[in-house]
């Protein structure tokens, strides 16, 4: 009784692991405050989580100029040196997807934030890298969104 | 062993005691794309009374647990039946009205004569063969008066969701406050609409289960090495990206930003690049994509060798359970190929 109770709890695993690996690719967030002030506590929370802000990307630029409707859309790109470096040295394939980043847009009033799951990355480098490096940053970001999120109205 | 039967146990258990929050569920999987009040974004509006009075509460079930495969709606298939109920729940709690339910018997209805009624009715919307109009939802680079984006009719989710019923009812009345109006009021017969059904329903057939499990490629960079100077390569790329009808949008030390200027590595330089029709195009087809956009190539110097790399989008297009977006990806690939080989030739 016992052992059959003990592989179905095995199949269980084994059933849900590969499905849990499926399962959020892109970390995705809502914030019910506008544009200016999500992205605003966005790089408060960035930084606030010990990373630098190294650069805001416009995507938008030069659509509404050329007449297409758009709302606004940024990218956001931060990191910590020592860990680009580390990461560019120890697994150069990851260097195209680096700085990490997260994508900020307006939804009418409100804003959503997009960004890839940090698992992609342990994914592209390998074996090359202790992956707890990526399980910080997804825990980082998912904080991130936590608190952008939940900001005061 | 026990262990793990021990956690495996108080996990269950836990779950069991705290009865599952219907509005956190809501707010943490899927406000992001429906609103934080269902009225819809990414995905379609789901608070309309119209809609609520239009699906049981099965259908709801059912589309959550299985997604729409390729449409942007992904599957939830680690919620439990009570997580399950409790979304259920919070969604009918936004009309107010308690949940139709409809027969499971199959509607009987002629598909040939379903297929040209179809054609002349319903494509303009859903498209040919009901892969659903272009985009999803309601949201962005489009005004917000315009109207909600056809779902995809030849979805498995989709199909395996709806009862041919439920079907027939929004036939029938259509979704008041959606360009779906009632059919019966556009002068078709209640025997045309099951015909339409039986026609809708015969997709299942063709649903391509293939796209289910897609592969992912191996190949998560496209990459080259260059011959030239890192100086070199980077004049020749900016001329490639010119050539393809791109515009040089900046080039950039890849370290900028992150250190006092000065301080950056200059061996590993960032190209950024767009072509705004492009950018347009995908983003109205799924504005998430801007977080590959615009397009970017890196060069890197190591040790005397000069290497030039980017994403590899056809890796990426599994991200976004958008089968729309493959083919921007393929191209936004040939693209990145056709830069990569020119300069480094
Ligand atoms: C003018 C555009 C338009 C036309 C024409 C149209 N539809 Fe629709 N249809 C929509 C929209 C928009 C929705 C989504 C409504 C909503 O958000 O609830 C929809 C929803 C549906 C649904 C429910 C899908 C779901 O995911 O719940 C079915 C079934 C459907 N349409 C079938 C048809 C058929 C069959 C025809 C032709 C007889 C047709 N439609 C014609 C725009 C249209
Ligand atoms: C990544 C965006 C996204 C997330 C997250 C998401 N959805 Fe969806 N959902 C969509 C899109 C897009 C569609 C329409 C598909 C189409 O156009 O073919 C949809 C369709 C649906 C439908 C069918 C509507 C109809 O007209 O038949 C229901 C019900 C639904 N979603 C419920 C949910 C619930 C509940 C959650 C959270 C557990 C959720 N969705 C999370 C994007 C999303």
């Amino acid at each position: 009784m016992m052992k059959r109770s003990l592989n179905t709890v095995f199949i269980w695993l084994v059933l849900l692991l590969p499905v849990q690996a499926l399962a959020e690719q892109l970390l995705m967030a809502r914030s019910l405050q506008p544009f200016p002030e999500t992205m605003l506590a966005l790089q408060e929370s960035i930084r606030a989580h010990g990373y630098t802000v190294s650069r805001v990307q416009r995507v938008d630029i030069g659509l509404t100029g050329m007449g297409y409707k758009t709302d606004k859309y940024r990218i956001v790109f931060a990191g910590k040196i020592d860990e680009i470096r580390h990461l560019s040295e120890k697994a150069p394939q990851l260097m195209p997807y680096l700085p990490p980043k997260v994508s900020i847009f307006a939804e009418g009033s409100q804003t959503i934030l997009v960004s890839a799951n940090p698992q992609l990355y342990a994914e592209i480098a390998g074996e090359a890298v202790d992956p707890v490096i990526f399980d910080r940053w997804e825990n980082d970001l998912r904080s991130i969104f936590h608190d952008v999120s939940k900001a005061e109205e | 062993m026990q262990l793990i039967l021990l956690i495996f146990m108080s996990f269950v258990g836990a779950a069991a005691i705290a009865a599952p929050d219907g509005a956190q569920l809501y707010a943490d999987n899927c406000a992001t794309c429906h609103g934080d009040k269902g009225s819809g974004g990414v995905g379609v509006p789901l608070a309309l009374p119209s809609f609520l009075e239009n699906v049981d509460d099965n259908f709801l079930r059912q589309t959550i647990r299985r997604g729409r495969p390729g449409r942007v709606m992904p599957a939830f298939p680690k919620l439990s039946a009570a997580q399950l109920d409790a979304l259920v729940g919070h969604i009918r709690s936004w009309s107010g009205k308690p949940a139709p339910e409809f027969a499971t018997t199959p509607v009987k209805g002629d598909p040939l004569h379903g297929k040209a009624l179809f054609a002349s009715n319903c494509v303009a919307c859903h498209g040919e063969n009901g892969e659903g109009g272009k985009g999803t939802g309601v949201t962005f680079s489009r005004s917000r008066d315009l109207p909600i984006i056809a779902p995809a009719l030849n979805n498995p989710g989709f199909l395996q969701a709806a009862t041919d019923e439920m079907i027939r009812h929004t036939l029938l009345y259509g979704r008041e406050g959606t360009s779906m109006r009632s059919f019966l009021e556009q002068g078709l017969s209640e025997k045309d609409i099951g015909d339409l059904v039986a026609y809708v329903r015969s997709f299942e057939k063709q649903a391509d289960v293939s796209g289910l499990a897609k592969v992912v490629p191996d190949e998560k960079i496209i990459i080259a090495e260059s011959p030239y100077t890192l100086d070199e390569t980077i004049e020749n790329l900016k001329n490639a990206i010119v050539s393809q009808n791109f515009q040089l949008i900046r080039t950039d030390l890849l370290e900028h930003g992150l250190v006092e200027e000065g301080e950056e590595s200059k061996q590993e330089i960032i190209l950024h690049f767009c072509n705004f029709k492009f950018l347009y195009d995908a983003l109205a087809i799924d504005p998430r994509v801007g977080l590959f956009l615009p397009c970017r190539i890196t060069v890197v110097e190591h040790e005397g060798k000069v290497q030039v790399m980017t994403i590899n989008p056809l890796y990426l297009s599994h991200l976004f359970n958008n089968e729309e977006l493959d083919e921007v990806c393929k191209q936004m690939h040939g693209i990145y190929t056709a830069i990569i080989e020119d300069a480094t030739l």
